[in-house]
């Protein structure tokens, strides 16, 4: 579909790079956003990246050499680059070409995708990838056609397959009250999670609303915007309910 | 006077059990140092808290800190002109402290300084609303010529436009210049005597040399050096210690070394009076007395947070305009910690953690000026234990001892915020900066003064195009600078020659060889903005206004240009082109007693004023908004995140700003990571990278903007609340509230 003919260099939609700590994988990390997703989450805090036509259109190769400077820094600093979006499954080739690109200059990669484009992202795509960032949004699949406007299955068949390929992985789930707090759905995540043999770490992310500016500047209905963000106990439980299960939260 | 007071038995047990011989006969602190400390490469469990007896100390003087806040100051001498014994003895709580000596009779009461300008005492005193002494005023106008007067007498009348006109600001015309560091751990390890028996040597040399200018100066610096120590002794005496011979326990250590550093805060009002590299000299000593018993670890580190109060009770009286440019009342009581030895081994030791663990114990301060030399060959234990106490407190700088070791040796000690310099061996003429902005504007408008109309430079002809050529604008730079350099080391030759024949440091100097390197340390302002507005004009279009009389005011952008702060080499590469040029063009004029010239690329808050001073700028910045502080890109225009601006920062060589290139960082929680875990690795993680990437000095503010907008309503909740700025530490709640606006200004480096 997006994705340019073979035999030309990998192009593709990018919002924005950028370098950041701690959030977008282990340590410093240079980060391409990319552009376009087909998922509608309520809370999704970055609304610029939903169409494709928003970004710039841009080579694989011209990043990785943006990149390539930040090589030294990266290197002592402990890090790698992260494909982030957006949604970056819906341009696997070029974001195959920035995971490789990325994996030859001696980074470490990771891929921060919402798991429901999974199918499209190939063997070869995943041997440049050393940590898929993955968001479990919720166990309750009406649920999860709620939040995001689509279905929960081809998540959790991409979550699997990364089980069995060995890959690791980082799970955030984040936190709304009233939506996602359910005890029910946080512990069948949980469950899931626990069973996928790979997960590293599970990040809770609380529910924020620095976006609201975003969407206000956007001219579109902020959904959350009358959501509570959870309290310090809520977010301990939730905690709590994943560790239960033996898995590594933070 | 009371009884002499000595920890331990006779001067001869002093050195007992120390190592190396190369010390002994020499004065050479460096080699006792190397043969004698214990390197410590845990990490920081080991550390105590504050005792009841700091806490109460402590709390004595903060009980006070609120009428010092509100008057300006807590209370002065007008009557007593400052000097090594001009005081009687002061004491906070006599029975509670174990480190004694204030710079007066009490604590917070200042003293005058009158040697460097009557003129600066009496403006201080009028604005404290403090009647000046006449008998004082009588001396110092009619008896006795000031530093002051001496560099107004000969300063030439193109100087006199170029400081009224803000293009060069921030001179030592008037007050001390600073950035001198004694070697106070002379003090303590060879005892007064042996120091002076050393100076009578040095100038016994000169007998035979020949009376040129340069060697009857010297003899009598000298002479002045010796009579220094002898007052030294003197005020020591007052306060009961004989320091005639070397310090025989831990404590002896800290208070010979202390008195060493108050007799020169006593007699100068420098503008930075940096203590040095003392925390691994001091270990030793602790060792020694945690070996034999004679201490706990909590009863060491009581002895280092005593010390370290009394650092921060330092105080200067200067004028509210002083307290304007360098944001609240700041003395850089510089203190130098950690880095790698030439010989591998780390200069960590557990006295490096105990000075940090006093902002802890004591609350984060601004003073002294703590000031890590990073390596990445740290140990890792102290590595993540300033990143966790800059996490805490925002209260550390960073500077990198890769860059430094190699040039100025393992002995290294910043003065001031990023000034470099081996302890005991070099000093540093400051000379202030230069408006590189404000030269640019200069360079359109042939000389004129943008604010004024005022012809300041003469001789040069406007640029009158509509649109800026880059070439044109670059060339007509060029010719501003070689007149801004001249006109420059010209006002600093004149200060420094007057300096030293009217207010010399003849404590400082005293606890220095005699042979010094001198280095004149000059510097810039407005880097960000003359290359981005050079940046604009080469990729962008910069449309001319210019007023009735063909002033430039301002400038109109058309289309977009790369900034300087996003590790872009186009912007970056005009950046390293002026901080090349410029120092080599100041390198042409020769300086005052053949100092060595080096430049800084450090405004330390002075980026307000000269925003202020400045017109509206080709890169956009409207007129009176402040540069970014020393090279930081400007504000809002780093749009990659903190990694990629300090690359751009760290482009600029080292080389050709030895006298420190300066970058203020400041981070939200959150943008270091989602875990107290991750952030001290992550943070750690940052200032390896910086220092691998050639990046030399980097402040690190650990804040939310929302603290600090709270902070400006809430004043009285955050009254230790700390940031860094440039090249130093401020008490955020006593910045102006234009300056606090301009931190919170900055970029905050947050997580998406």
């Amino acid at each position: 579909m997006t994705d340019v003919p073979t035999h030309l260099p990998p192009m593709g939609a990018v919002n924005s790079w950028d370098l950041s700590t701690g959030v977008d994988g282990p340590g410093t990390r240079f980060v391409v956003f990319t552009q376009g997703c087909p998922l509608r989450c309520l809370y999704c805090s970055n609304p610029e990246t939903w169409h494709m036509r928003g970004g710039f259109r841009c080579r694989a190769d011209s990043l990785v050499a943006q990149a390539r400077s930040y090589v030294p820094f990266i290197a002592a600093a402990g890090g790698g680059a992260t494909v982030s979006g957006g949604e970056p499954l819906l341009q696997p080739r070029f974001v195959s070409a920035l995971l490789h690109g990325f994996k030859s200059l001696g980074l470490h990669t990771a891929l921060d995708t919402s798991g429901f484009l999974g199918a499209r992202a190939d063997d070869h795509l995943l041997a440049a990838t050393d940590l898929v960032l993955l968001d479990l949004k919720s166990w309750d699949r009406s649920l999860y056609r709620r939040l995001t406007s689509v279905e929960l299955d081809p998540t959790l068949t991409f979550a699997r397959r990364l089980g069995k390929l060995g890959i690791p992985i980082h799970v955030r789930f984040v936190l709304v009250p009233g939506l996602t707090d359910d005890p029910a759905n946080v512990d069948g995540v949980a469950a899931f999670t626990a069973s996928l043999g790979s997960v590293e770490r599970v990040d809770v992310l609380p529910l924020h609303k620095l976006a609201l500016a975003k969407y206000e500047k956007l001219g579109i209905p902020y959904p959350v915007a009358d959501t509570p963000t959870p309290s310090r106990e809520q977010v301990d439980d939730v905690r709590e309910r994943f560790a239960a299960v033996g898995l590594n939260v933070v | 006077m009371t009884a002499l007071t000595q920890d331990q038995g006779t001067r001869v047990e002093a050195w007992d059990g120390f190592q190396g011989e190369a010390w002994r006969d020499t004065i050479d602190v460096r080699a006792f140092i190397q043969a004698n400390y214990t390197p410590y490469t845990g990490d920081s469990s080991f550390l105590a808290g504050p005792t009841a007896r700091t806490t109460a100390l402590w709390d004595r003087l903060r009980a006070m800190f609120p009428v010092e806040r509100e008057r300006g100051i807590y209370d002065v001498d007008s009557h007593t002109p400052a000097g090594i014994t001009a005081h009687a003895p002061g004491y906070i709580d006599r029975e509670h402290e174990l480190i004694v000596g204030l710079q007066t009779d009490a604590p917070l009461k200042r003293a005058i300084m009158p040697y460097g300008g009557w003129r600066l005492v009496a403006k201080s005193l009028e604005a404290y609303g403090v009647e000046s002494d006449p008998r004082v005023a009588e001396i110092f106008t009619k008896y006795r010529k000031t530093h002051n007067d001496g560099v107004f007498d000969a300063y030439t009348p193109r100087i006199r436009a170029a400081r009224a006109a803000g293009i060069i600001t921030g001179l030592p015309d008037a007050y001390g210049r600073g950035r001198i560091i004694g070697d106070y751990r002379r003090v303590a390890l060879y005892g007064v005597d042996r120091l002076i028996q050393a100076k009578y040597a040095e100038k016994a040399e000169l007998d035979e040399r020949w009376a040129d200018e340069d060697t009857i100066r010297l003899r009598e610096e000298l002479a002045e050096q010796i009579s220094a120590l002898r007052e030294l002794k003197e005020m020591a005496a007052s306060y009961g210690y004989d320091i005639s011979g070397p310090a025989g326990t831990a404590r002896e250590a800290i208070q010979w070394l202390y008195f060493g550093y108050l007799a020169a805060v006593k007699e100068q009002n420098g503008a930075a009076m940096s203590l040095g590299r003392t925390s691994t000299f001091l270990d030793v000593y602790l060792e020694r007395d945690l070996a034999s018993g004679l201490h706990s670890e909590e009863s060491a580190q009581e002895l280092i947070d005593d010390f370290v109060i009394k650092l921060r009770i330092v105080r200067f009286l200067r004028t509210p305009e002083y307290d304007q440019l360098f944001s609240g009342d700041p003395t850089w009581v510089t203190e130098s910690i950690g880095g790698m030895g030439e010989d591998g081994r780390t200069l960590v030791t557990r006295t490096s953690f105990r000075f940090l663990q006093t902002l802890y114990n004591l609350g984060p301060a601004p003073e002294p000026n703590l000031t890590v030399f990073w390596s990445a060959r740290l140990p890792q234990g102290f590595k993540e234990f300033c990143a966790q106490v800059s996490i805490d407190t925002s209260s550390i700088q960073y500077e990198s001892d890769e860059l430094m070791r190699p040039k100025t040796g393992d002995d290294t000690a910043i003065a001031c915020c990023v000034s470099a310099m081996t302890v005991g061996r070099q000093m540093q003429f400051f000379a202030a900066r230069a408006n590189l902005a404000k030269a640019l504007l200069y360079a359109i408008n042939g000389g004129r003064d943008e604010t004024t109309g005022e012809t300041v430079a003469e001789g040069f002809a406007p640029i009158t195009a509509e649109y800026l050529d880059h070439a044109e604008l670059d060339a007509a730079l060029d010719r501003m600078m070689d007149w801004l350099a001249e006109t420059y080391v010209h006002a600093l030759n004149v200060i420094h020659y007057m300096h030293d024949k009217y207010a010399y440091e003849r404590m400082e100097m005293a606890l220095h060889d005699r042979d010094v390197e001198r280095t004149l340390g000059c510097g810039i302002a407005g880097l960000a903005v003359a290359a981005d507005s050079l940046s604009a004009a080469k990729y962008a279009r910069v449309k001319v206004i210019r007023d009735e009389t063909g002033l430039a005011v301002d400038y109109e952008i058309q289309g977009q240009y790369p900034a300087y702060g996003n590790n872009d080499e186009r912007a970056d590469a005009i950046a390293v082109g002026l901080v090349e040029r410029f120092m080599t063009k100041v390198r042409e004029y020769p300086a005052y007693r053949n100092a060595r010239h080096t430049q800084s690329v450090l405004t330390i808050t002075s980026n307000v004023v000269y925003g202020h001073l400045t017109g509206n700028t080709p890169d956009g910045r409207r007129a009176g908004q402040p540069f970014s502080p020393g090279a930081n890109p400007m504000n809002g225009r780093d749009g990659h995140g903190l990694v990629a601006a300090a690359m751009s920062v760290a482009k600029l060589p080292y080389e050709q700003a030895e006298d420190g290139i300066s970058l203020t960082a400041t981070i939200t929680p959150g943008g270091l990571g989602r875990t107290e875990a991750d952030r001290v690795r992550n943070l750690a993680g940052i200032l390896d990278g910086y220092v691998a990437s050639g990046g030399f000095h980097m402040n690190v503010n650990v804040l939310d903007r929302a603290t600090l907008e709270d902070a400006m309503e809430h004043p009285e909740n955050y009254p230790q609340l700390t940031v860094r700025v440039s090249g130093y530490a401020v008490n955020f709640t006593r910045l102006t509230r234009e300056q606090q606006l301009d931190v919170i200004s900055r970029t905050f480096h947050e997580s998406p």
